[in-house]
């Protein structure tokens, strides 16, 4: 945590070494995300994560030159693998993303975010979510702007991602009152109030697992 | 849980071991996971594909064959398909008349047959249609949630519009039957209990020896209400009420299906079917075929639904055609 050792250069090493924490904390927390899911949805979020991301890790082995690349790969990877809904929609976060990023060998801050934000983008057009849906995006979005308020007020990398991930906590729990209006939870009515989303708890894992790869 | 798994990563890829060693009619591709005919159709008729999560068994693997679908896409227990599964059965598949896809609405399966379609469209020149259905009536909000679920009339849907591709129609005349079936059929199901999935090791919801859930999908979720258990009786009355408030079935001759969840014995579906027969006639709804068994189940939840499809003879004639599949066989 210290801001001797802060990352300012998204090379595809901090990229791999981000989803190799990503991987780490849905194998972690898997069952927590299915116990979510078993509330709301069909018990399966935790094991369809761990089924995806051990994919992408055995994918990325031997990384590609361009963040681009390697993001297509997640994010191809992802929608083969995972299926359901989150196969589809974080495949094209990571696809919308490698989009963004291009060529590019690194990413700086501003880049790093043009990349998130072109992924949220993505998950919003596959899934038609608003904020308040209960979905992921109210993990996702209030991430996204914090990053980019931080990086405005002249934070560091790390410390923008810290406060990412902050917000994306903050947002997977302001889940827990809302009633659900997308995806599988929303069959359930009034009965989806007092469960958080489990797309939301992921999703903030993913951010604190960028948070961890920054710092 | 216990359960006749090896271990529960592997339930998908040792069930379509034992349904490639069973079904010497059917070719199994492990590798992409999907179930074909061993035989294909002649060149120049439609082909039929539908897919989804595994533990809806049989819908989908055991309704491929002659008279019904060409392939189905699997997708691990309660999870759908990818893409890059459907975008190889598409071409597997089309015989030169195109392709349509049979999709149960849920937000994965849409989308991921979405993106199948879009992959499909950049890179080959087969065309494709999608029917979705949505004949779940217990959804209620539909404009502000994702929609009614499809369930019990997807089978309908498989058999009838499979009989018109065996045909020879077009890919827009088999679109239109399969909307305008998915248009006339409703269902409604309920659950005595909950199912364990096989990675999950535990029952998806506690449900009480004196409460059932009303309004439940295909996938172990709870359903829209938690009430009393009631008698047969009862039950098939909040099963077939909603149904006939939701439309008109007089007039028409009807078919019906009684379908069990997966961990209801036939005596009991059979018991149920009395009574939906009951109040369907009492209601002037004329049932010209019935269908009483497990067809689209929830792995080993206690339970059935009840799918009424409005019909008319050319419906009745198609439902009627010679169907050869491993769960539904007639006629040949």
């Amino acid at each position: 945590m210290g801001s001797l050792s802060v990352v300012e250069a998204v090379t595809v090493d901090v990229l791999v070494g981000w989803l190799s924490a990503f991987r780490d904390a849905v194998h972690e927390h898997g069952a927590y995300l299915t116990e979510l899911d078993s509330a709301i949805g069909d018990a399966d979020h935790g094991a369809n994560l761990i089924r995806g991301m051990d994919a992408v890790m055995a994918a990325v082995a031997s990384p590609p030159e361009a963040t681009g690349d390697l993001l297509k790969k997640v994010g191809m990877t992802l929608v083969t693998s995972v299926g359901g809904a989150s196969g589809p929609l974080y495949g094209t976060f990571f696809l919308r993303m490698a989009t963004a990023s291009g060529d590019a060998t690194s990413l700086d801050g501003p880049a790093l975010l043009a990349g998130l934000e072109a992924g949220l983008e993505g998950i919003v057009a596959r899934g038609k979510a608003e904020a308040g849906d209960k979905t992921m995006y109210d993990a996702l979005a209030p991430a996204l702007a914090a990053f980019s308020s931080s990086l405005d007020g002249g934070a560091s990398l790390a410390d923008a991602a810290r406060a990412a991930a902050g917000a994306a906590a903050a947002g997977r729990d302001a889940t827990e009152p809302m009633l659900a209006l997308k995806g599988r939870a929303s069959y359930l009515g009034e009965r989806s109030i007092g469960h958080i989303d489990p797309g939301a708890a992921s999703s903030a894992l993913l951010l604190d697992s960028l948070a961890g790869a920054l710092s | 849980m216990k359960k006749l798994i090896n271990s529960p990563e592997a339930v998908l890829a040792d069930a379509l071991k034992g349904i490639d060693a069973a079904h010497p009619d059917l070719r199994v591709d492990h590798q992409h996971r999907v179930i074909y005919r061993a035989t294909p159709k002649a060149d120049g008729k439609v082909a039929l594909i539908s897919g989804g999560g595994s533990g809806h068994e049989p819908l989908h693997g055991g309704f491929v064959g002659p008279g019904m679908l060409d392939a189905a896409c699997c997708g691990e227990v309660f999870t759908s398909p990818t893409p890059d599964q459907m975008q190889e059965a598409t071409s597997v598949v089309d015989r030169g008349a195109g392709v349509l896809h049979i999709v149960k609405n849920y937000t994965g399966d849409v989308m991921n047959f979405e993106m199948a379609g879009e992959m499909a469209a950049a890179d080959s020149g087969v065309r494709v249609e999608t029917v979705v259905t949505d004949d779940d009536v217990a959804v209620q909000d539909s404009t502000w949630t994702a929609g009614r679920r499809g369930v019990g009339v997807t089978v309908l849907l498989e058999k009838i519009v499979g009989a018109a591709a065996e045909e020879g129609r077009d890919l827009d005349a088999v679109l239109d039957l399969a909307k305008r079936v998915n248009g006339q059929g409703r269902s409604m199901g309920m659950a005595l209990t909950s199912c364990t999935v096989p990675a999950a090791g535990k029952p998806t919801f506690d449900l009480p020896e004196d409460q059932m859930e009303m309004g439940v999908g295909i996938h172990g979720e709870p359903g829209r209400r938690r009430v009393p258990l009631a008698g047969a009786a009862e039950i098939a009355e909040q099963l077939v009420d909603p149904i006939l408030g939701d439309l008109d079935f007089t007039g028409s001759p009807s078919i019906v299906m009684l379908n069990g969840m997966g961990g209801t014995p036939l005596i009991e579906l059979y018991l149920m079917y009395g009574e939906v027969a009951t109040l369907l006639e009492k209601a002037g709804v004329q049932v010209a075929r019935t269908l009483v068994g497990n067809y689209i189940t929830s792995l080993d939840m206690a339970g059935a639904s009840v799918t009424v499809l409005k019909a008319d003879d050319e419906l009745i004639r198609l439902w009627d055609a010679p169907v050869e599949t491993a769960g539904l066989r007639w006629g040949v």
